[in-house]
C-alpha cells in the first residue's frame, strides 16, 4: 500500500529521477537477473534430470529406462524350502511306521509316535515346528471332514515336551479361514494348547520353487509360518475323495498352496505326487480316529462317518496312506489311487506298507 | 541463520497456552464454565453416537462375534419402523427399539439430528472442518431456503411407496446410507491401507480375499458427493434430502419445549444465525421442524434472549402497545426485538404440494413395480438372495439396503444389488454374487443383524433342514446348472469334477458319469462327468465359485428351484414335500 502511495505521489511531481532512483533500478535489474538466470539453471536441471532418468541405459544408476517394457513387470522372488525337506536321518534299528489303536486319543498319539522312534528323534530342543491339519471344510469335527482337534492337542502338547521353541499351526482352507478354522474347533484348539495360529491372508503368500515337479514348479505357498521353520509335521484326517478316491497325510499339503487350486483336478494323481515331491516333512500322523469313508471330502453327515479308533504316525507318508487304504477305509482289495506310484517312482515312499518296519500296539 | 521460532518456543507456548485456558470469564465465574456447556455436551454426545455405529460395524464380523446389538442405528431409527410397520403392518423382532427416538422427538423435537445421528454428525464435522466463510457469509448461508422443504416430498413419496409394499426409504435414510457406505466403501479402503502389522484392525480380518462390492464407486461417489455439499450449504443432506429428518420434523410439531426468543431482550442482531445447524431460523418465528436442537443459537445470543424452555403461548398475542412506535410491552418489559413472531410449528409446505408428493408417491409404485425386474413374471436369474429371505414380495415390504447383511458376511458372496439385479427398486439390496463367494453351509450370519427380517432370523436347523426343520427341507437358494460347452470333462476332455468335490450336502447334489475316453492324442483318460441331482442342490454356489472356468463358469446358480417361493420352484411338488430319502 505505502509504496503504491509513494510513486504514486513521485509520478505527481514530475521530477527528475534523482541517484538513489538510477541506484535502485539497477538493483532491480540485477536483482530479476539473478531470478532469471537461478530458473534457467533450475530448469536445466531438471530436464538434463528428467533425461538422464528416462533415456539412461537401464544398467546406470538411478535410470528409469525400460527399453521393452520386462523391467516394469513385477519380479517375484522365488522361495525354496530346504533341501531334502525337513525330514532327520533314518535309522535302521527303528519302524518307520507306528500304529495306535485304541481310545484315548492322547495315549494313541504318543504311542504312534513312540512307536517310530518318540518325539525326541524327530524334535530337537529350539526347532520352530509348523504342524499342518486339514482344516479345508467349515464343518464339525465330528463330521470327519477335518482334523480332531483332540488330536492337534496332543500332538501339539508332544512337541511342546520336546523342547520345541515354536509351534505354529497353519492350513488355507477352501472355505472362508475364519470360519473353518472355528467351526472345525482347530482355533480352539491350537489356542488353548498355545500355539501359534496362522490364518492364510493374501500378502502372506510367496512363489515356492520345486524343482522337478510336474505342475507345480512354481506356485503361490502359504509361506509365512514357514519362514524360520526348522521342523514340518502333517496331521490329516482320513477320507474319502471324489476323485482320487483318498485324502490322506499327502494330499493334506493341498492347503499349503494358493493360487488357482482348482485346476489341480485336472491332474490330481500328478498334483499329489507333485506335492509329496515338494514337501518332505518331519513326519506325518494319519488321524484315524473318524473315517470319513464315502461323500469324500466334504462329508455332512454323520452316517458317512465311523469310528476308526486309530492312529498312524510315520516318515513315510505313502506307507501311512496305504497302511489307511487297506485297515480303514477297508479298500485292501482294490488297487491302490494312481498318485501313490507317481510318488513312489519318484522315490518318495513306499505304498507296500508291508515292506515298512511296522510297530502297532494296543493302549486300550 | 534465523532461529526456528516456532519449533523453539513450543515447549514455553504449552505453560502459557494453559494459563490463557484456565483463566476466569470476565464475569468471575471459573474457568471450566466455558467448557461445561451444552454445546460441548452435544459434541460428546456426537462423538460417542459416531463411535459406537462404527464400532458396530467394525465388529459385525465372524471372529468378533459377541452378541453385540449389530444392528442397533438401523433398529433406532423410527422412518425404519415405522415405513416397515406400514408395508409389512408389523414390527419385526427389535424394531420397537424405535420408541427410544420417537418418545424425545415428541417432547425435545429432533435431538436425534443433532445429538445422535452419526451421518448428521459427520457431515456436521466437514462442514465444520472445511468451512472459510467469513461470519456475515455463515449467517447468510443458515437462513432458512425453500428448498429445504423438499425432504418432506420425499418422505411423502416413501411412506406412500411403502404403504403400497414397496420399501424405498432405504436409498435416503440417513442411517442406512451411511451403513451401506461405510461397509462398501470406507472399510474396503480401511483395510487396504492398513499395514500388514495392523491386519488385525482390519474390518474382515482373515477374509480369503480383498472385500470388493458391485458398484461400490457409485455408493463411494455420492458419499464424497453429499459430504461435499457442506461446503455449498451446511449440512446440505440433512436440510434437503434427509426422510428420517423430515419424519422427525413432522413430528417435532408436538414438542413441548423448543428454543424460545425473549422478544424482551432480542435485538435482532442475527448471531444466533451463525452457527444454526438446521437453519431454523432461531432469530425470528422459529421453525421447529427444522431446528436440530443442537444449542448453538443459545451459545451464541450475545443478549441472552434465546432459551430451551416450555414455550407452549404464542406472546406475540399478549404484546400491548406499537413494535413501531417503541411502545410494545410483554408482561410489563419494553420489547426490543421488532419481530413478535417466536415459533412456527408445522413444517412450511403447502397443502397442495404435500397432495402433489402424494400422487407422485402413487405413480411411483407402479413405475417401479412394472419395469421388469422384480415382478413375478420376469424376475432376474442373478437375484439370489440370502438365506432365511422371505419371497420377493414380502422381500421388498422389508429390506432397507443398508446392507448389514454384506457387511457380516464372511465370503463376500453378498453384494448390493446393482440396476441389473433388481431394477431401481431392488437398488442395493443383497444379491448373491457366486464368482466372489458362495453361501457357506453352517453360516446363518445374514439371518442374525437383518433388522427388518427380510432375512428371517433363522438357526442353523432350519437352514439345514435338520429336525424339527426335517419337513420342510433344507433352506434353497436356487439351482445349480451345468453348462456343457463350458465344462472340462464334457467338453474338453479333461479331467476336473472340483464342483462335486465341494459339494457341501450328504449325499452330494452332484454326481459323476464315469466314462473312459481315448483322446485326440490316443491317450486313454477317465473322465468323470458331473450331473445335478436337482433333489439335493441348495442353491449354496460353492461349485460355481470353485469352478476352475472362472470368467464364465460351466455350473452356475440361477434363482429358480429358491424355497422361499413356491412361485419359484423348479420340480414338481417342490418345496414342500420335496425331501430327501435318506
Amino acid at each position: 500500500m505505502s509504496t503504491e502511495r509513494q510513486r504514486g505521489r513521485r509520478g505527481r511531481a514530475e521530477s527528475e529521477p534523482t541517484p538513489q532512483d538510477i541506484e535502485r533500478a539497477h538493483d532491480h535489474a540485477r536483482i530479476e537477473r539473478r531470478a532469471l538466470l537461478k530458473g534457467a539453471v533450475g530448469l536445466g536441471g531438471a530436464a538434463a534430470a528428467a533425461a538422464y532418468f528416462s533415456m539412461a541405459p537401464p544398467t546406470w544408476p538411478l535410470s528409469l529406462n525400460d527399453p521393452d517394457g520386462e523391467r516394469g513387470k513385477p519380479q517375484a522372488p522365488i522361495r525354496r524350502l530346504p533341501e531334502g525337506g525337513f525330514a532327520v536321518p533314518e535309522r535302521a534299528s527303528v519302524a518307520d511306521l507306528g500304529v495306535a489303536h485304541g481310545s484315548d486319543v492322547k495315549a494313541m498319539v504318543r504311542a504312534a509316535v513312540g512307536g517310530i522312534g518318540g518325539i525326541e528323534r524327530f524334535i530337537e530342543k529350539g526347532d520352530v515346528v509348523v504342524i499342518k491339519p486339514n482344516v479345508a471344510f467349515e464343518r464339525p469335527a465330528a463330521l470327519g471332514a477335518t482334523t480332531n482337534p483332540e488330536v492337534l492337542v496332543a500332538l501339539i502338547e508332544l512337541v511342546r515336551e520336546a523342547g520345541a521353541a515354536e509351534i505354529r499351526v497353519a492350513d488355507n482352507p477352501i472355505e472362508s479361514p475364519e470360519s473353518c478354522f472355528a467351526r472345525s474347533g482347530i482355533r480352539g484348539a491350537t489356542l488353548s494348547a498355545g500355539a501359534q495360529l496362522y490364518l492364510p491372508e493374501p500378502n502372506q503368500f510367496e512363489l515356492l520353487g520345486t524343482a522337478g515337479a510336474t505342475w507345480i514348479e512354481r506356485w503361490p505357498f502359504f509361506w509365512r509360518p514357514f519362514d524360520g521353520a526348522t521342523k514340518v509335521i502333517g496331521v490329516s484326517p482320513i477320507k474319502d475323495h471324489n476323485l482320487c478316491r483318498a485324502s490322506m497325510t499327502t494330499k493334506n499339503w493341498y492347503g499349503l498352496l494358493g493360487g488357482r487350486r482348482n485346476q489341480f483336478h485336472q491332474d490330481i494323481h500328478g498334483i499329489i505326487a507333485d506335492l509329496a515331491l515338494m514337501l518332505r516333512p518331519t513326519f506325518v500322523v494319519l488321524d484315524a480316529t473318524r473315517v470319513l469313508f464315502r461323500s469324500g471330502p466334504t462329508g455332512g453327515s454323520l452316517s458317512d462317518v465311523k469310528a476308526g479308533h486309530t492312529i498312524v504316525a510315520s516318515r513315510d507318508s505313502l506307507a501311512a496312506d496305504a497302511y489307511g487304504w487297506d485297515h480303514l477305509l477297508e479298500r485292501s482289495g482294490e488297487a491302490l489311487p494312481a498318485y501313490f506310484e507317481k510318488a513312489a517312482a519318484r522315490g518318495l515312499g513306499q505304498p507296500d506298507w508291508r515292506k515298512v518296519a511296522l510297530n502297532e500296539v494296543n493302549v486300550g | 541463520m534465523k532461529r526456528l521460532p516456532v519449533i523453539q518456543s513450543v515447549p514455553r507456548l504449552i505453560p502459557k497456552a494453559i494459563q490463557e485456558a484456565t483463566q476466569p470469564n470476565r464475569d468471575g465465574s471459573p474457568w471450566y464454565a466455558r467448557v461445561l456447556r451444552i454445546t460441548t455436551w452435544r459434541i460428546v454426545s456426537q462423538a460417542a453416537f459416531f463411535g459406537l455405529f462404527m464400532f458396530l460395524l467394525w465388529v459385525s464380523w465372524f471372529s468378533r462375534l459377541g452378541g453385540y446389538p449389530a444392528s442397533l442405528f438401523l433398529e433406532l431409527d423410527p422412518l425404519v419402523t415405522f415405513a416397515t410397520a406400514l408395508s409389512t403392518h408389523t414390527v419385526y423382532r427389535w424394531l420397537w427399539r424405535a420408541l427410544w427416538i420417537l418418545i424425545p422427538t415428541l417432547i425435545l423435537g429432533r435431538v436425534f439430528c443433532g445429538w445422535i445421528c452419526p451421518y448428521g454428525t459427520l457431515h456436521q464435522f466437514m462442514g465444520w472442518l472445511f468451512n472459510v466463510r467469513r461470519n456475515k457469509d455463515n449467517i447468510d448461508v443458515n437462513r432458512y431456503r425453500p428448498i429445504f422443504q423438499f425432504k418432506y416430498y420425499l418422505l411423502t413419496v416413501f411412506l406412500v411407496l411403502s404403504a403400497f409394499g414397496a420399501l424405498q426409504i432405504g436409498l435416503l435414510d440417513p442411517i442406512c446410507l451411511l451403513t451401506r457406505s461405510v461397509v462398501t466403501t470406507i472399510q474396503p479402503a480401511w483395510d487396504a491401507a492398513l499395514p500388514a502389522s495392523l491386519s488385525s484392525l482390519a474390518s474382515s480380518p482373515g477374509a480369503p480375499h480383498p472385500r470388493v462390492f458391485s458398484g461400490a464407486w457409485f455408493v463411494g461417489f455420492l458419499l464424497i458427493g453429499l459430504v461435499g455439499l457442506n461446503l455449498v450449504i451446511p449440512r446440505f443432506f440433512c436440510r434437503v434430502l434427509c426422510p428420517l429428518g423430515a419424519f422427525l420434523g413432522t413430528l417435532s410439531r408436538f414438542a413441548l419445549v423448543r428454543i424460545d426468543r425473549d422478544l424482551t431482550k432480542c435485538t435482532d442482531c442475527n448471531l444466533c444465525m451463525r452457527h444454526c445447524e438446521g437453519a431454523s431460523d432461531p432469530q425470528e418465528a422459529l421453525r421447529k421442524s427444522e431446528c436440530f436442537v443442537c444449542f448453538n443459537c443459545i451459545d451464541d445470543c450475545p443478549e441472552d434472549a434465546l432459551a430451551f424452555r416450555v414455550a407452549p403461548v404464542p406472546v406475540h398475542e399478549k404484546i400491548i402497545g406499537s413494535l413501531k412506535e417503541g411502545t410494545a410491552f410483554l408482561f410489563g418489559r419494553r420489547v426490543i426485538s421488532q419481530l413478535p413472531e417466536t415459533v412456527i410449528k408445522p413444517p412450511d409446505v403447502p397443502r397442495r404440494r404435500w397432495l402433489f408428493a402424494g400422487l407422485a408417491g402413487v405413480l411411483a409404485y407402479p413405475f417401479l413395480r412394472y419395469s421388469k425386474a422384480v415382478n413375478a413374471k420376469s424376475y432376474s436369474a442373478k437375484a439370489i438372495r440370502p438365506p432365511g429371505s422371505v419371497a420377493e414380495p414380502e422381500f421388498l415390504e422389508r429390506c432397507i439396503k443398508c446392507d448389514q447383511c454384506i457387511n457380516v458376511c464372511p465370503t463376500n458372496v453378498l453384494q448390493p444389488s446393482t440396476l441389473a439385479e433388481g431394477g431401481l427398486e431392488g437398488l442395493w439390496t443383497p444379491v448373491m454374487d457366486f464368482r466372489t463367494g458362495f453361501c457357506q453351509l453352517n453360516c446363518t450370519l445374514c439371518s442374525e443383524v437383518c433388522p427388518t427380517g427380510a432375512i428371517q432370523k433363522i438357526d442353523l436347523r432350519k437352514k439345514l433342514g435338520k429336525a424339527p426343520h426335517a419337513e420342510a427341507g433344507p433352506v434353497r437358494l436356487g439351482t445349480a446348472f451345468f453348462d456343457r460347452g463350458r465344462c472340462l470333462p464334457w467338453a474338453m476332455e479333461t479331467p476336473c469334477v472340483v464342483c462335486e468335490e465341494v459339494c457341501p450336502t450328504s449325499p452330494k447334489a452332484i454326481g459323476t458319469y464315469e466314462e473312459e475316453i481315448t483322446r485326440w492324442d490316443g491317450k486313454k483318460v477317465l473322465l468323470n462327468q458331473p450331473y445335478m441331482r436337482p433333489e439335493l442342490c441348495i442353491g449354496c454356489g460353492i461349485c460355481e465359485h470353485e469352478c476352475p472356468v472362472q470368467d464364465q463358469p460351466a455350473v452356475y446358480v440361477t434363482a429358480i428351484g429358491e424355497s422361499r417361493s413356491k412361485d419359484r420352484s423348479l420340480l414338481l411338488g417342490a418345496p414342500e414335500t420335496q425331501k430327501v430319502k435318506s
